[in-house]
């Protein structure tokens, strides 16, 4: 028989815990719940935006009943447990209801804190802690006019704003001379104090409470200088004590709160404790953060690992106050021997104090602006020492990179591990890794997979910033999400391995021995297979027309009027006159309405028809020129500049590299467009630090740089390393061109994809490894071989000539 | 009305792909499925009258190359979340000849 867990308190951490033992030991234990609210386990949280109306009790439920079911959990709401039999293993429920546990989970939160003064038991006066609390607000906000809130801390400020939005006039009174002292510095208080002024809110500062009056219903405070203040109603947010009276009442042992050890067990070692209740080497919690890592470790120990140690946690906080950004972490205010940097702009309302020690952060207060808070947050809690950047740490991490490009490129230089939702403990590594294995596309799927910013909802803005960064360009240019399309269950590498090992060389061989769902695949899967059966087969495999998109078919761009555009190849962009006058008669000939230089600088022939196609063709093929490949998923053109021939600046020859490189790569086919550039010296005239193979001369020789993308989002490249002759760029070319070409997933560009897979990882294979290199280039020069046919001369020459004639009616 | 056009041998249309017919209001793309039925719709989409005669043809239904649109070779409808309709024309092979009915 299973044994029986049994969880008392159907909060946050409680059921947290269970989500995590059900992740490790599904099986485990048999599972009851006792909740003394009558609600499903619901975010706690999000009860401040409830009260300020921008969510609804039914958004902010975590786990619905149905959840309780799926996963075999009984729950009892409404019913809370009123003792502990510990002789006997059982708790019993106010309702009479008793039930045996082998294993216990204490998790009953805390209680607001109520002062004890006279008339503080009257109706009308509350505490802000759940939904019967926000509902009561509510009603008296219907009612009555005046509310005042004790208490100027996170609590406190975030029922005052919502109570005002409730229409009421409301006072916070509070007992410090400045607000959330324990979360603020005097100056970073000052601006909030400000703001929530400006909001409308009053402030009652150095206040003490005295006597709260009223004869059956709250009407007012008198205060302990004699003053007096009208009140139709009274939230008590001055602090709150962990709800312990259970646990004492059975005897176990309690401090200010239930004390555990470092694996969250209580003095009976049947019985555990996570969350608010509890006291851990001297510290009790009021945040979910360091609630959730001791879920962890409860669910660790639950499950019979045994291996997770709770050694504490540093916590941030952020206010939910819709407009207000506040944010703050550590020893934020300095002592002896602590330095301060300190940004502050008063036009624009922001303020930054970093309290430095050894060059360490120590703490963080910021206002106005809070983007950073996470990165400074990482830099605490590694220690990591500053002193490298420590002149510019205040104007964020973005200042550190070369691409200022708002919230995006911000998230792409945190590193993997940088934690970015506080709440759930999710660092970006997570958050990407589920979009791209899982396929996520939207901010709720992305909650859904991975809980980040599904709790105080503080860094939706971060994680909607990874989302764009990571799903980036659009559809089309979607990264490889799980399953190639819905014709298969199967990621891209799953296929790309298979085809490799287990030698499948056509389309068929693939749909069968994968166990493709539909009979002809679709327009997604089927091009991505022509493409990986051609990369790995090139001998062998024959390319399947009909599983390529229409511009690879007809080699041409399809434009938006269905016409057709030409590009001939011009290597290194070098060109005669002979050249160019044969590409001016043929226009003139076949009527080009318009022509361009492109961007890659070759000439753009516009509106073709389609079957004029193959008659241009054939004059361009015999005036010597081959196919631009323009249009295709394929090596598009490599750009130069000048070079040493011309340029008094020229380190080394560009355009003859250049030609070479074209001469080397030509025709290939990519998992996506692939650009190359040649510049002549570090002036980089041609652009190269942002193409898929940039080269960029020096005197001593040529740094190649990879990974590059212009486009909707720049990606400046990588340096890969630096070789000192040309010889050595073809080889390195062709091996990282190789690299790519096996390893990437079709239609993922060379800058997502050595994100994906890191520079290490590619420089450990053509950098640390000749072999591995020399391999590489020659199987590039292998595919090349069967590649390097033009297109246009086939076709020219009567290939595939029904494509481009129409039919006509007989009879 | 039994007025059949003859069009081609089927062999002429590859497998999965079409043919472009030229009537003299525009032009009928008529497609060769892997089970070697054939289908004739006319050659603009729906959405924004893409050459449906370039798409990717799957099934029965071919995909538009210009924004993705899948369109139902049997009824002329677009699939999935879009919607609108391009006329069908009836076809069919006799003796490994394609023949279609206009109007
Ligand atoms: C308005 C508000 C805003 C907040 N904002 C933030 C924030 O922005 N960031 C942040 O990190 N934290 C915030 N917090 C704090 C956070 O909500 C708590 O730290 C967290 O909910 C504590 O989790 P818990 O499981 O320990 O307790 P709870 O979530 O309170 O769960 C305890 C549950 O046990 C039940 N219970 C108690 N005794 C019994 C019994 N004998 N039998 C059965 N059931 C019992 C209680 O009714 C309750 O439902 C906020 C809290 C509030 C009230
Ligand atoms: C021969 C000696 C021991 C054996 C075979 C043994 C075995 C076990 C086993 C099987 C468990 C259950 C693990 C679980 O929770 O699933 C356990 C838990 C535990 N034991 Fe021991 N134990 C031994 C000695 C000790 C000693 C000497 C101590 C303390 C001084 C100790 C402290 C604990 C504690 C605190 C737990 C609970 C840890 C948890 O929650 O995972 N044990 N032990
Ligand atoms: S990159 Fe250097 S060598 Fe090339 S054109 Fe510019 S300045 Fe001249
Ligand atoms: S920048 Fe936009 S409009 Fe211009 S060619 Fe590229 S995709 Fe078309
Ligand atoms: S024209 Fe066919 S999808 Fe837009």
């Amino acid at each position: 028989m299973k044994e029986r867990l049994v969880l008392v308190g159907n909060g946050m951490a409680g059921v947290r815990t269970l989500e995590e033992l059900l992740k490790l030991a599904p099986e485990e234990y048999e599972i009851t719940v006792f909740g003394a609210e009558p609600y499903p386990n619901y975010n706690r949280i999000m009860l401040s935006p409830v009260l300020a109306g921008e969510k609804t009790i039914d958004e902010i439920i975590l786990n619905d009943r149905q959840w309780y079911k799926a996963n075999g959990i009984t729950l009892y709401t409404g019913d809370p447990v009123v003792e502990i039999d510990r002789v006997n293993r059982k708790v019993i429920a106010e309702s009479g209801l008793e039930v045996s546990y082998d294993r216990l989970l204490l998790a009953t939160g805390s209680n607001p804190f109520i002062i004890p003064v006279p008339g503080s038991d009257l109706p009308g006066v509350i505490g802000f802690r759940d939904i019967a609390d926000v509902d009561a607000m509510i009603e008296a906000a219907k009612t009555g006019n005046k509310a005042v809130v004790i208490g100027g801390g996170l609590l406190g400020l975030e029922a005052a704003n919502g109570l005002q939005i409730n229409g009421m006039d409301v006072t916070v009174v509070h007992l410090m001379d400045i607000l959330m002292e324990r979360q603020l510095d005097r100056m970073a208080a000052g601006l909030l104090k400000k703001s929530l002024e400006e909001k409308g809110l009053k402030f009652l500062m150095e206040t003490q409470t005295a006597e709260v009056l009223g004869e059956d219903h709250v009407t007012g405070l008198r205060f302990a200088d004699g003053s007096e203040i009208e009140a139709d109603l009274v939230v008590m947010a001055v602090g709150i004590r962990p709800n312990m009276e259970l646990a004492q009442k059975a005897g176990l042992y309690c401090e200010r709160g239930v004390v555990v050890n470092d694996t969250m067990q209580t003095y009976d070692p049947r019985i555990y404790a996570v969350g608010e209740c509890v006291q851990h080497r001297g510290e009790t919690y009021g945040l979910v953060a360091p609630l959730f890592e001791q879920a962890k470790v409860a669910a660790n120990h639950l499950a019979r690992m045994g291996i997770a140690r709770y050694e504490g946690s540093v916590t941030s906080t952020k206010l939910k106050v819709t407009g207000i950004d506040l944010f703050s972490a550590g020893e934020f205010n300095e002592e002896e021997g602590d330095e301060t940097l300190v940004l502050q702009d008063p036009a624009r309302n922001v303020y930054k104090k970093l309290v430095v020690k050894d060059n360490r952060i120590k703490g963080a207060v910021m206002f106005g602006d809070t983007m950073d808070g996470t990165w400074y947050f990482q830099l605490l809690r590694e220690g990591t020492d500053i002193s490298g950047f420590r002149d510019t740490i205040l104007f964020g991490q973005h200042d550190l990179g070369d691409a200022g490009h708002g919230d995006e490129t911000r998230v792409a230089a945190l590193s993997d591990d940088a934690e970015i939702c506080g709440c759930n403990g999710v660092t970006k590594g997570d958050i990407v890794n589920a979009i791209q294995t899982k396929g996520l596309f939207t901010l709720d799927d992305v909650r859904a997979h991975t809980k980040a910013s599904a709790s105080c909802g503080s860094c939706t803005g971060l994680v909607e910033a990874i989302l764009s960064s990571t799903v980036g360009e659009g559809y089309e240019e979607k990264p490889s999400k799980k399953p190639v399309c819905g014709c298969t269950e199967h990621s891209h590498d799953e296929v790309i391995r298979a085809i490799a090992e287990h030698e499948l060389k056509d389309m068929r061989a693939v749909f069968n021995f994968l166990e493709w769902k539909t009979p002809d695949g679709c327009a997604t899967c089927r091009p991505a297979l022509n493409y990986y059966l051609l990369a790995r087969w090139p001998e062998e495999y024959r390319d399947d027309p009909q599983s390529r998109f229409i511009n690879e078919r007809a080699h041409g761009n399809i434009q938006k009027d269905g016409t057709y555009s030409v590009v001939p190849r011009m290597f290194g962009g070098l060109c005669t006159p002979s050249d160019l006058r044969a590409i001016a008669d043929v226009c003139e000939k076949y009527h080009v309405p318009e022509m361009k230089v492109t961007g890659g600088q070759r000439i753009d022939l516009f509106g073709v028809k389609k079957e004029d196609l193959p008659l241009m063709w054939k004059d361009l093929s015999d005036a010597g020129f081959v196919s631009g490949h323009a249009y295709g998923k394929a090596m598009r053109t490599v750009k130069t500049c000048a070079g040493k021939k011309w340029c008094r600046f020229g380190t080394q020859d560009s355009t003859g590299l250049g030609v070479k490189l074209e001469e080397l790569t030509w025709g290939s086919w990519m998992p996506h467009k692939f650009k190359l550039a040649v510049s002549g010296c570090p002036r980089n005239c041609a652009e190269a630090t942002i193409k898929d193979f940039g080269v960029v001369c020096v005197d001593s020789g040529y740094e190649l740089h990879i990974g590059g993308n212009g486009g909707i989002k720049v990606r400046v490249t990588d340096l890969l390393c630096k070789v000192e002759t040309e010889e050595d760029v073809l080889e390195y070319c062709g091996a990282f061109t190789q690299m790519y070409r096996e390893e990437a997933h079709y239609l993922e560009r060379t800058a997502p994809w050595v994100e994906r897979v890191g520079l290490a990882y590619i420089k450990e294979r053509i950098l640390d490894n000749e072999e591995e290199r020399k391999a590489l280039y020659e199987r590039f020069k292998i595919g090349q071989k069967v590649a390097q046919v033009d297109p246009w001369k086939a076709r020219a020459e009567g290939e595939a000539a029904h494509e481009f004639v129409p039919l006509k009616i007989s009879a | 009305m039994s007025d059949w056009k003859k069009i081609a041998p089927l062999e002429d249309i590859p497998r999965l792909g079409s043919r472009v017919v030229e009537i003299e209001d525009g032009s009928i793309a008529v497609f060769r499925t892997s089970d070697d039925q054939v289908f004739a719709v006319r050659d603009a989409c729906p959405h924004k009258n893409g050459p449906l005669s370039q798409g990717i043809v799957a099934g029965h239904t071919v995909t538009c190359p210009l924004h993705n649109w899948k369109i139902d070779l049997e009824s002329g409808e677009a699939l999935g979340p879009d919607e609108g309709c391009t006329n069908t024309f009836a076809a069919k092979v006799e003796d490994g000849m394609v023949y279609i009915q206009l109007s």
